[in-house]
């Protein structure tokens, strides 16, 4: 470069005693300077398009969880779900079942092995899923594996006697315990 | 030599592929059985995806209340719509078989290797995104096979420890498969994937010119170069015409197969991931879902991008099999993959189940860390074995072995397609 710029230097005639050129090594740090701040322009160009981008993608996907958040499921008064037995809620993905002793828990309907949905067999009290046979028991304990652990569930709110679901949030378990159970 | 080359004029077609290809190519390259024409099959399958699939586009709506009906207006209002829609399905199914058919070849020419260490790791990441391009393509029509298949193959990530359930909040974009999952599929499978495959395809093309075309014995040397017209492109034209007739005759008498409309609240059963997954499905009837789901399949990917790397005694040969014995040791290894992998199935099936036998530990250790330790301790056997028996060099002990994985891959993949039914129970393929 440096020899180059040499030999292409228009002959210097008259003005060579007015014109005072910076040293060569001068313009090579101006140079490297120019350089190095135009790849710093350029990279933060970058980062607040990837930024802007991201920001584009994102933003509009977490809003529309919130307005799910509280979404509460009217299932029905409480008498009208006899003990021990299960009331299916596929529009709410969940089954409303209530135990012997009078306690209602809402169960998800996926399974907890890949997530396929679970049926209710009346005659033998117990979920099934069609997918790799998972077996849960009516409060959602795995009687039969692969399904690791319990199937979720929904809490439940009773006001006024009726039985209401919120079904916008989900709560994972290892296992079923009394405490996951709403009483009347 | 020069005379040669410009004795006959190509015409405006095959002047595009002469822009892929130098004028003149040595003879030894463009023998069929050198490449099997897999690579060009390849690419062409893609090109006729992009086709049909811009042409579904024109008709298909992206949202869970119309995707269907959408499929159901090409099928029966739409001339050919059947008609494109299964060529857009068997040629995804072709791809996939293809792409790994030429993997096979790569590897058993020992292609892989320096100078072509980049090709092959540019192959591994087209392979993955005509993978994602299948996987995101099935969920479309939006039927029952579509919807549970894509939940049962997502659940999966669940079991990868601490981030799984987010991540798989994060691709389905919720917890479970949603209008939103819809259109981010749809968009990636018809914008962001297909750039990325017609970027990498190009510089991939690019990159076995530079390593001077495909790899050819060294003994052959000196080449002796042939003009590239006719002699490559009028084989080129017979290997895609070939092609394009069998898709036609699959796609005239196989229709693309359309359930009932997805409906989240009942299950298929069976419900199967998409056939190209089924061999992970299959480990995940033997392993804990960490090691079936995440554990050996990114091992087994990590160590497959990893073989160029690897140190070898000489440069390749370019010679199928490496050797004689090298050809001998393969052999063997699929004889003893498909016998091994037949006999342990049915073992866990009908006699030892380590999670029920062992149910005092964790499911962790009985029915992971045990099972993978005996697999890894058949194929250090195994390997100990053949190395003795055959001699083996390093290169041919890579490829023996291998070949035993990705034979059991293989048959794994099949018994879980072919012979499990209702329940995922083991059964003959007529009962299905
Ligand atoms: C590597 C390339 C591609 C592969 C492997 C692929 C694969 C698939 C698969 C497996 C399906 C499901 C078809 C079925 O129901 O059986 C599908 C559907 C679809 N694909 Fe592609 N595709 C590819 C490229 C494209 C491109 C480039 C476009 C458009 C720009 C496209 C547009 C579509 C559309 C609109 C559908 C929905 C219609 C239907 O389900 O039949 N595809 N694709
Ligand atoms: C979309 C998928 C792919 C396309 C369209 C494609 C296309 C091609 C083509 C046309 C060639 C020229 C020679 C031939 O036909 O065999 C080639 C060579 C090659 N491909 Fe691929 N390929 C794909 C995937 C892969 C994969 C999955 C791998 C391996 C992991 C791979 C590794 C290579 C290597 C190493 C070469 C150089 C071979 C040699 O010099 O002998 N490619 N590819
Ligand atoms: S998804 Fe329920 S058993 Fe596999």
């Amino acid at each position: 470069m440096k020899s180059k710029k040499k030999i292409e230097k228009p002959k210097p005639e008259k003005q060579q005693p007015i014109k005072i050129e910076p040293p060569e090594d001068k313009i090579e740090s101006r140079r490297v300077f120019l350089k190095k701040l135009w790849m710093g322009l350029g990279i933060l160009a970058g980062a607040e398009f990837i930024g802007a981008v991201t920001g584009f993608l994102f933003s509009g996907k977490g809003n529309s969880k919130e307005t799910e958040a509280k979404k509460l499921i009217e299932a029905g008064r409480v008498d009208s779900f006899k003990p021990n037995s299960v009331t299916p809620f596929r529009g709410g993905r969940f089954f409303l079942a209530r135990l012997k002793d009078g306690g209602f828990i809402a169960v998800s309907l996926r399974c907890t092995h890949l997530g396929c949905s679970i049926n209710w067999e009346e005659d033998k009290k117990r979920f099934i899923c069609p997918c790799h046979a998972s077996a849960f028991s009516i409060d959602g304990d795995v009687l039969n594996p692969p399904a690791p652990k319990a199937l979720d569930y929904y809490p439940i709110i009773i006001e006024n006697g009726i039985v209401k679901v919120d079904v916008g949030t989900r709560k994972q378990r290892e296992k079923f315990n009394k405490d996951q159970l709403t009483f009347a | 030599m020069i005379n040669q080359i410009t004795e006959k004029k190509p015409k405006a077609f095959s002047n595009i592929l002469l822009h892929l290809h130098p004028a003149a190519v040595s003879e030894e390259s463009i023998s069929f059985t050198r490449t099997f024409g897999l690579g060009g099959m390849a690419a062409l399958l893609i090109v006729i995806q992009f086709i049909t699939g811009i042409l579904l586009r024109f008709y298909y709506e992206p949202f869970p209340q119309k995707a269907y009906d959408s499929i159901l207006i090409l099928h029966n209002n739409v001339l050919f719509g059947q008609l494109v829609r299964n060529i857009h399905h068997w040629s995804g199914v072709f791809l996939v078989l293809i792409v790994f058919l030429h993997l096979l070849r790569v590897f058993l020419t020992g292609a892989y290797q320096s100078p072509r260490q980049v090709n092959w790791i540019i192959g591994l990441i087209l392979f993955a995104l005509v993978i994602f391009s299948n996987f995101t393509g099935y969920l479309l029509p939006w039927d029952q096979l579509a919807y549970w298949a894509v939940t049962v193959s997502t659940s999966i990530l669940q079991y990868i420890p601490l981030v799984g359930n987010s991540l798989r909040e994060f691709v389905i974009l919720g917890t479970e498969v949603n209008a939103e999952t819809l259109i981010v599929f749809y968009t990636f499978h018809t914008a962001v994937l297909p750039i990325l495959i017609l970027l990498l395809m190009a510089y991939h093309f690019w990159r076995v010119r530079k390593s001077c075309g495909v790899i050819i014995p060294r003994s052959e040397l000196p080449k002796t170069m042939v003009p590239t017209y006719p002699n490559l492109v009028y084989k080129e034209g017979v290997v895609a015409l070939t092609l394009i007739a069998l898709i036609l005759v699959f796609a005239v008498f196989f229709n693309a197969p359309l359930l009932e409309r997805a409906n989240p609240s009942f299950s298929l059963n069976p419900t199967k991931a998409p056939w190209y997954f089924a061999g992970i499905q299959e480990l995940l009837m033997h392993f804990h879902p960490f090691f079936a789901g995440f554990l050996i399949p990114l091992t087994l990917i990590i160590l497959i991008a990893f073989i160029p790397f690897l140190k070898y005694e000489q440069s390749p040969t370019g010679i199928w099999f490496v050797s004689d014995k090298g050809k001998k040791s393969a052999k063997l290894s699929v004889v003893f993959a498909v016998a091994i992998t037949i006999f342990l199935v049915l073992l866990n099936e009908y006699l030892i189940n380590f999670e029920m036998l062992l149910s005092w530990l964790s499911p962790v250790i009985s029915n992971g860390i045990i099972p993978l330790l005996i697999v890894l301790g058949i194929i250090w056997i195994y390997s100990k074995y053949i190395t003795k028996k055959f001699k083996l060099s390093f290169s041919e002990l890579v490829q023996s072995i291998f070949v035993l994985i990705i034979t059991s891959f293989v048959v794994l993949t099949l018994i879980n397609i072919f012979f499990r039914g209702t329940n995922m129970q083991l059964t003959f393929p007529w009962n299905l």
